[in-house]
Parts: structure tokens; C-alpha cells; sequence
């Protein structure tokens, strides 16, 4: 993994996001551990694929929400989700 | 309505390579001839998934028994059930570990009895310490989640650093230091596994220690698992009974908690018989003792009580011989005396020789300590 160049942010190898049906929540799991995500939550993490920089997320994001302040909110909320250990 | 369950303790069978004196299957083990077939297991996946189970714990005996185990977890994966494998490491070579990744399997938990070798043969009732060496190497080079298990008792809890630091060496994310449940073949060895109090007290201050000088990523997580006998509070024995989790044992009996097999009384529902969906719902095993109705003596008007929900129910059944009395764990229990009085006489007589899990249950005799079900 290059030191340089903007952050592509991937979800670590030991958690799945997936979505569950019986709960209607997104979830990340992991071992011995399930943690529930809220809507947007959910839709952020599966641009996380390591292809995109923060920008292009919140870019891609800004198509469906034009009127949200995403520019300050999803940056923080991957720096949240990278400080638990789930985000490279 | 019911909340769904979260998890799935898939005991695949009874059959394992080692004889701890604390080991959590039923004193009576399920022969292989009584074992759910690899289409069963997928079935019960597949319902599980429905029904909102979300991750599971392939557990045993040994699950790397099962010659079908890939298949198993192939199954869990498409029912997009987040799988751990729960393994001695005996049998866990890089092509096995190898064909269960490429099954779909999400992570392993390792089960390591002591630091060194002589100690660890000595709980395992094998020589497996090598073996499980080699597993660690085998998990850590395949890049897997990986955490380890370490049943604490009087005879380890001493050893404790060494503990971590041999986790840590090995490469562990995760070690889950678990103090001794008293149920089932633990509660058979008690005497020789109850540790003493100034022995909790310095492996506490030692976990303490550890967190403080490592911060998060410098070596691995470290889980402490009560121990309650010392804490004069029940612990929220799996969250609930019928809160969060499903046990299916090797033959399909379907379970709260895998230490209910011992709830003579419950009469507990299969999977071959019924679905998962009705198990949850409707059975009465599973209902027995679910929220707060049944509760008796302190637990009614306690405030705790949807916090530890009157704590073990197998451990109340173990030690007063009434699953729906307060676990005697609990200070407030009328039969707190039963746990305090053991914890009085630990060391004391000569009960130090273990009671080795073996298939055939061990003399019933004096299975455990009992007093009539009412005081």
C-alpha cells in the first residue's frame, strides 16, 4: 500500500457489510461482534471499495443528496469508522 | 414479537482430541452415529439466516472432525452468515484452514489451556501443545481474524502474562480470557479449577497492566470473562435466555445456551423435528425462562433485572436444582451461601485431580452439589 497519494478507503479484511433483511439495517460484522449502521451510514461504507479517494465518495454521494453538508460530515464520519479498526 | 436472534452456536459434534475437565458439552456427549448430516447443517444455516441469526460459531468437540466441515461452512456463507471456526488446532494444517477460507470461512478462534507445553498437555489431557503452535502459525500466515481462547482456573490464572505474551507472540488480534464457568464437566472438577481470590486479584491487575502499556493495534485485544463467583453480581448469562442466540448440538437439540442440556425438565425442541422459526417463537423451551415473568424471590423487584436477567439459569438449576431461582452467583440470592461456601474452601482437602471429559458421563453420584429446590 503506497504511503502517498489521497486516502482510498477499504473496509478491513475482517469485516463484511451486508444487508439485513430481517432487521432492515445495514450491518457490519465481525468476530464476535455485529454493529448496526445507520441509512447513510451503510450507503457511505459500500462506496468504500478502495478505488475511491474521500472525495469521489462524497462527490458520488452529493448526486443523491444535493442538500446535505457532506463535505464535512462524511470525511468524519470515515475517520470515526477508520480510528474503530474497520476501515484501511 | 419476538426480537430475532443474532447468533448461532452450530456444535457440529461431540468428538474432540482433548479431555479438558471444564469442557462446556453436556456430561452426557452425542455419539457420531446421532450427528446432523451436511444437509441438515445447510438447512439449519439457511433457516438460521431467516430467521435474523447473523453470525455463527462452528464449534464442537472438534469441528475439524467433521470430514464435512468445508461443505458446512460453504452452507453458513450462502445464508450470508458471518462464520467463526472454534478449533483446538489439532488437524488444522494450511490446506484444511486453506479449504475452509476458500468455503468462506470469516475467522478462527483458537484454544490454547496454558502457557508452556507441560501445563497446557496437562489441562488438554493430550499432548496438543505443539500442535496448536503450529495451528497459530498456520492462521497467522493465512491472514485470517484470528483470536485465541484460555479457559482461566486455578491452575493457569498464575501464568497469565505468560499467557499474553505467548498470545501475543503467536500473533493472536484477540484473546478472550475466560473464567471458568461452573457448569457441566467444570462443575464435576470445581474443586480443583475454583481459583482463590488474591489469584483473581493479581490476574485482574495484570490485564490492567497490559491495557495500560498497549494501546489499540500494539498487540492484541484482551477480553476478560468474569468470574462470578467473586463478584457477587450474576453475569447476563447470553444476553437473555432466548435474547440473542441459538445452540444446535451434533444431534439437532436446539438450546438457549449450550450448558442447558442440563436443565433436566426443558425438554428442549430439535431441528430434524422442527423449524428454527417455531424453536424461537414458539417452544416452550425457548419461552421458559424469556423476559422477566418467570422470575422469582429478589429478581422480581430488582432493579438489575433486565440487566442480568436473573443471571445463569443453568447455574441456578446446577446449584439449587431450580432453573427459575436467582443464580446463586448473585448476592442477593437466598442461596448465595452455596457460592460463598466454596469459594471459603478453595485449596482446602484433597479433590485435585481432574475429571477428565471422556465419552460416557462420569460417575452421577456426585455430579454436583445439590439442596432441595425450595428454602
Amino acid at each position: 500500500m503506497p504511503p502517498d497519494g489521497p486516502w482510498r478507503p477499504a473496509l478491513d479484511k475482517s469485516v463484511m457489510l451486508r444487508h439485513d433483511r430481517v432487521r432492515d439495517a445495514d450491518l457490519l460484522l465481525m468476530p464476535e461482534r455485529a454493529v448496526r449502521l445507520s441509512g447513510t451510514g451503510g450507503r457511505i461504507l459500500r462506496l468504500c471499495d478502495g478505488s475511491r479517494t474521500v472525495d469521489d465518495i462524497v462527490a458520488e454521494l452529493g448526486e443523491s443528496f444535493p442538500d446535505a453538508p457532506l463535505a464535512d460530515e462524511v470525511p468524519a464520519f470515515l475517520e470515526r469508522v477508520r480510528a474503530e479498526g474497520w476501515l484501511r | 414479537m419476538i426480537p430475532a436472534p443474532w447468533a448461532l452456536l452450530a456444535e457440529v459434534t461431540h468428538a474432540c482430541p482433548l479431555h479438558c475437565p471444564y469442557c462446556s458439552n453436556p456430561l452426557e456427549l452425542v455419539r457420531k452415529s446421532a450427528e446432523l448430516s451436511t444437509a441438515d447443517w445447510a438447512r439449519v444455516f439457511g433457516e438460521a439466516a431467516e430467521l435474523g441469526v447473523v453470525q455463527a460459531h462452528v464449534s464442537g468437540g472438534e469441528p475439524l472432525l467433521r470430514p464435512d466441515l468445508a461443505e458446512i461452512v460453504a452452507a453458513a456463507r450462502r445464508a450470508g452468515v458471518y462464520t467463526q471456526l472454534v478449533t483446538s488446532g489439532v488437524g488444522l494444517t494450511a490446506e484444511r484452514l486453506g479449504e475452509l477460507l476458500a468455503a468462506g470461512l470469516n475467522s478462527v478462534q483458537l484454544s490454547l489451556q496454558d502457557a508452556r507445553r507441560p501445563g497446557s498437555d496437562l489441562i488438554a489431557g493430550r499432548v496438543s501443545y505443539t500442535d496448536k503452535e503450529r495451528a497459530a502459525g498456520v492462521i497467522r500466515d493465512a491472514g485470517v481474524p484470528f483470536g485465541l481462547n484460555v479457559v482461566l482456573h486455578r491452575r493457569n490464572l498464575d501464568n497469565l502474562q505468560e499467557i499474553i505474551e505467548v498470545g501475543a507472540r503467536w500473533g493472536a488480534d484477540r484473546i478472550e480470557l475466560a473464567n471458568t464457568q461452573f457448569y457441566g464437566w467444570a462443575l464435576h472438577n470445581r474443586a480443583a479449577l475454583l481459583p482463590a481470590r488474591d489469584q483473581l486479584d493479581r490476574a485482574k491487575a495484570t490485564v490492567a497492566a497490559w491495557r495500560e502499556t498497549h494501546g489499540s493495534g500494539e498487540g492484541p485485544e484482551l477480553v476478560w470473562v468474569m468470574p462470578d463467583y467473586y463478584e457477587g453480581v450474576p453475569k447476563p448469562c447470553m444476553g437473555g435466555w432466548g435474547a440473542r442466540s441459538i445452540t444446535v448440538g451434533p444431534d439437532g437439540t436446539a438450546l438457549p445456551c449450550p450448558a442447558a442440556y442440563a436443565i433436566a425438565d426443558l425438554a428442549p425442541p430439535n431441528v430434524r423435528e422442527r423449524p428454527l422459526a417455531w424453536i424461537w417463537t414458539e417452544s416452550a423451551a425457548f419461552n421458559a425462562y424469556r423476559g422477566t415473568d418467570w422470575m422469582t424471590g429478589p429478581c422480581r423487584e430488582c432493579p438489575r433485572r433486565e440487566i442480568d436477567f436473573g443471571g445463569c439459569r443453568c447455574q441456578a438449576h446446577a446449584l439449587t436444582g431450580d432453573a427459575a431461582r436467582t443464580d446463586p452467583a448473585c448476592s442477593l440470592s437466598p442461596d448465595h451461601g452455596l457460592v460463598r461456601d466454596a469459594t471459603a474452601t478453595v485449596g482446602a482437602g484433597a479433590a485435585d485431580d481432574f475429571v477428565y471429559r471422556k465419552p460416557g458421563a462420569p460417575d452421577r453420584t456426585d455430579e454436583s452439589p445439590r439442596i432441595p429446590g425450595s428454602v
